[in-house]
């Protein structure tokens, strides 16, 4: 079914406000305002009664799928459940309507808040100091990046490189060079993990940092860790950890005991944050005592039970997001890491990790995970074989759990699985919706290519034509 | 402890070890070397049930007076103007706060169109030719905008107005603190732009002139004039505008901005303490490959059928890694349907009668409290609903921490920021603020 745009429900006339008269008394406008910087007429939005505008989003809410009514594996992203509890406290009025401007003695709840928070994110990471003022989880790399930028310039030393895996997020290499540095790759072992010698050799007084994900893109714990921090101090360099998996490992490993000098949590993934359709996150940053005087401003700061905003910070490297971050996200991180403290953080990361096993023990005879041992929170399985045999992409199978209500895993990345499916269950679903799940596949396997080819056909729409999309770029109403 | 998120009994997790072949729990983790594991449990303070939970943040929230619970007259880039219930009610709804990025347009059908149609509302409101999906704030979308720019032109000089909001040029500064290219901030006399003396600083180097209008102090640039001059040497117009004002003032595009971007806080979105925001960029047609962020576009199903996608994805790094446009990935999307939603509930003759209460409403605060002995405006220039006083009374600050306490929020100071304007403050007026509270802070003012 088309819906309607908002533009199309346009009727001259209809209105969804109606404002209270003006109880001043009133200037002329053209008194007031230049004629130069006077607009005519209003700017051309589309005019909209009260019901039409909410029965228009309802039927556009209709046609998603969510984590509250859907299975929703897709990897790297951690779609676990958002809990209520958080979004309501958050949306009180006391946090909800604080200025960012007023006095420090007026908000000193918020301000106990962060504060905690960065405590509790410090403890998490092994690290010694948080900024919470990312907005992002690829914010808080650029903001890393920018910090271990000025730790070297005020050593006197100039690095140029950092050094990312092949197997890393996009938006590792993508803040490397925003933050000013070349960017090497470098290409993982066999067994899907860091290449100790590959490393090695890359390895000189140039590299500034190393960007490391653990547990990587493929799901697998970094054994060599350690060793790769190691070695990488050895040359004066320093380690960012990409926090993006962290729901594997909270409460069970600390990145600072790895020897990482820095790394960032998406609390939208770890932490339950909701996903918003896209945002909005929060990236905060861990580091090392080392790096602590770089830390974008302000941090908060408490004496004798007063809390503070500290600016004067003559090393800081700025700012990089206006105010504090994004406060109701970071009110609803402390809500979910009261909820749940150190034993709860650990559970989180057992049953994440358990699902993912599970899951993969039971599909793995028809869908291969090429790097197959244990995995952590995620695994990545490869269509390439079905591919090459029926003529089954990855992408089909991914259509194809449309129709059985599931949420399509990740598709295509990490970029070196061919015809890759990243599956990742999270600790909130069931081991009754993991094997609805994987009986799903079973069938979806047993049915014709045809079938799956045509696939999805029970959604609103089936599969977009994305190269005219890209050929002839529409991206503003036009009319039809 | 079994918590509330949880949904395996121990005989679920029995059998789902034995399904992997292990015996416990401990064996997923053995790839971990013991050494870099958490000895014992960490130290985070004790997990609270959901009425505890409740009641510490009952214990906290009393420690607040936030600004929007008093009377609010507090500026400087968020402004407490009013929510329509249909904003929070349809920005509640699972469907879209537990939904990700659409990467399956076929399962994201809502969230797609909600974005399309956010984009081309922002391009009607500013008179671009186009919008992206949003990025995370004002700040950082004026500093994408100046990344846009830069890699435009091939142009190394940036110019910025010493009227933009301070943590704006703070964020800029930040992010060009590692690529070679100059920063200039340009002076201001009687609080905005002299075109005069901005024209005798361009030359052919310039790649961008960043502009906000309302400016910081409230005050209108001569946004019309700098345009003409900057585009003659080839430089591209930044325009940092403030959405309500659009309801009456010139769209960024009818005076010549090429990128227009801004603060979205005011379209629907709680102050929040600085946030979650929004950051709204909109362009021209000729920069669509050098935006930065998630963009959504119209397209067809294989049925013929009108659909959303979204599009043009190798500008972004998930693609195109090192050589992406922009290192940002997740946007605001459920900021950026607060905003799309607000605009439609507000619609045109919403929005230009809520920009005639804005500007009406400041205009009366203004005079009145000018007329306060000791009290002076400090610029002339025109201004929207937000305005600089000066107080020669002394003691500013204190006597700003005093109002706050007796509910009156007003500010912020500019001392911080200006050296020279350490005896001045800001004043905004919404909507929300009536004759009576206006006349009570003027009151009060009055009587220090």
């Amino acid at each position: 079914m088309v819906h309607p745009t908002l533009f199309e429900l346009s009727k001259p006339g209809c209105r969804a406000v109606r404002w209270p008269a003006c109880d001043v008394p009133q200037q002329a406008v053209e008194q007031l305002l230049p004629e130069n910087l006077r607009a005519e007429a209003p700017p051309p939005l589309p005019e909209l009664a009260e019901p039409d505008i909410v029965r228009h989003y309802v039927n556009l809410s209709a046609a998603n799928m969510c984590v509250d009514s859907h299975f929703y594996p897709l990897g790297s992203c951690t779609m676990k459940y958002s809990p209520k509890r958080n979004d309501r406290l958050a949306q009180w009025p006391e946090f909800a309507t604080a200025h960012p401007y007023q006095s420090e003695e007026s908000v000193q709840g918020i301000l106990a808040i962060l504060y905690s928070l960065q405590k509790m994110l410090a403890e998490i990471a092994g690290l010694e100091a948080v900024s919470l003022q990312p907005a992002a989880g690829a914010q808080g790399e650029l903001t890393a990046l920018l910090m271990a930028s000025a730790y070297f310039r005020s050593r006197g030393e100039k690095r140029r490189l950092v050094l990312v895996p092949d197997v890393a997020h996009g938006t590792n290499p993508a803040s490397a060079k925003m933050a000013g540095f070349e960017i090497v790759q470098i290409a993982s072992s066999p067994e899907g993990l860091i290449d100790l010698t590959a490393l090695s050799q890359r390895l000189d007084s140039a590299v500034a940092v190393f960007m490391v994900t653990n547990p990587n893109t493929l799901g697998l714990f970094e054994k060599e860790i350690g060793k790769a921090c190691e070695m990488v101090h050895g040359v004066g360099g320093l380690v960012y950890l990409d926090g993006a998996n962290m729901n594997a490992i909270c409460g069970i490993a600390q990145p600072g005991r790895f020897g990482v000098d820095m790394m960032h949590f998406n609390v939208h993934k770890t932490f339950s944050t909701p996903h918003g359709s896209g945002g909005p996150g929060a990236g905060p940053v861990a580091v090392t005592a080392a790096l602590e005087p770089f830390l974008p401003v302000p941090v908060v700061r408490e004496t004798d039970g007063r809390y503070w905003l500290d600016y004067d910070r003559p090393q800081s490297i700025g700012k990089i997001r206006s105010f504090f971050g994004n406060v109701g996200v970071l009110v609803r991180t402390y809500c979910y890491l009261r909820t749940l403290g150190s034993e709860g953080l650990r559970q989180v990361a057992e049953r994440a990790v358990l699902n993912a096993n599970y899951l993969m023990a039971r599909i793995r005879h028809i869908l291969p995970v090429p790097y197959n041992r244990r995995c952590m929170h995620e695994f990545v399985a490869t269509a390439a074989k079905l591919k090459a045999e029926r003529n089954i992409a990855a992408m089909d199978i991914a259509k194809r759990l449309l129709d059985y209500g599931f949420h399509a895993p990740t598709v295509y990345f990490p970029l070196v699985v061919r015809e890759a499916l990243m599956i990742e269950p999270t600790e909130t679903e069931s081991k009754e919706t993991l094997d609805r799940f994987a009986e799903a596949l079973e069938k979806i396997l047993q049915e014709p290519p045809e079938l799956l080819h045509q696939s999805p056909q029970s959604r609103p729409i089936t599969r977009p034509d994305e190269v005219r999309a890209n050929r002839e770029p529409v991206v503003v109403w036009k009319g039809e | 402890m079994q918590f509330e998120y949880h949904l395996h009994n121990d005989a679920d997790i029995q059998a789902m070890l034995a399904s992997i072949g292990i015996a416990s729990l401990k064996e997923l983790f053995e790839a971990i070397d013991p050494g870099l594991r958490v000895q014992g449990s960490l130290n985070l303070p004790p997990a609270l049930g959901e009425l505890e939970l409740e009641e510490h943040l009952r214990e906290l929230a009393e420690q607040n007076r936030a600004a929007g619970t008093g009377l609010c007259f507090l500026g400087g880039g968020a402004y407490d103007h009013f929510i329509p219930a249909v904003v929070d009610a349809i920005a509640s709804r699972s469907e879209f706060v537990t939904a990700y990025t659409p990467y399956q347009p076929e399962a994201s059908q809502g969230t797609l169109e909600a974005m399309f149609e956010y984009q081309t509302l922002i391009a009607r409101l500013t008179g671009m030719d186009l919008a992206n999906a949003s990025l995370y704030d004002g700040a950082s979308a004026a500093a994408e905008a100046v990344l846009m720019a830069l890699g435009a032109t091939g142009r190394k000089r940036v110019l910025v107005a010493g009227t933009l909001h301070p943590e704006y040029r703070r964020v800029i500064e930040t992010y060009l603190q590692n690529l070679e290219v100059s920063l200039e901030v340009l002076p201001w006399a009687q609080g905005a732009l002299d075109p005069a003396d901005v024209l005798t600083r361009l030359d052919s180097h310039v790649a961008c002139l960043v502009v906000q209008c309302p400016n910081f102090f409230g005050s209108l640039e001569p946004v019309d004039q700098l345009a003409k001059h900057l585009h003659e040497v080839g430089g591209l117009f930044i325009v940092v505008f403030y959405p309500i004002s659009l309801g009456l003032l010139k769209r960024p595009g009818d005076y010549g901005a090429d990128i227009a971007v801004a603060e979205g806080q005011s379209l629907g979105i709680p102050m929040g303490f600085g946030g979650p925001y929004l950051g709204i960029l909109a362009c021209r047609e000729a920069l669509i490959r050098r935006l930065p962020g998630r963009l959504v576009g119209q397209t067809v199903d294989r049925l013929g059928r009108r659909c959303w996608v979204l599009t043009l994805q190798t500008r972004e790094q998930h693609i195109r890694r090192e050589k992406a446009t922009s290192n940002i990935c997740t946007n605001q999307g459920l900021m950026a349907l607060r905003a799309a939603v607000y605009l439609a509930v507000v619609g045109p003759w919403g929005l230009r009668q809520l920009a005639e209460l804005c500007l009406q409403k400041a205009h009366y605060a203004c005079d009145q409290l000018a007329s306060i002995a000791g009290l002076t405006r400090a610029f002339e220039a025109p201004f929207f609903n937000e305005f600089v006083l000066r107080d020669r009374r002394g003691n500013l600050r204190q006597e700003l921490a005093q109002l706050e306490k007796e509910g009156f929020f007003v500010g912020p100071s500019l001392g911080r920021w200006y050296p020279e304007l350490e005896d001045c403050f800001l004043v905004a007026v919404t909507e929300k603020r009536s004759r009576g509270q206006i006349d009570r802070l003027v009151e009060r003012l009055a009587h220090r």
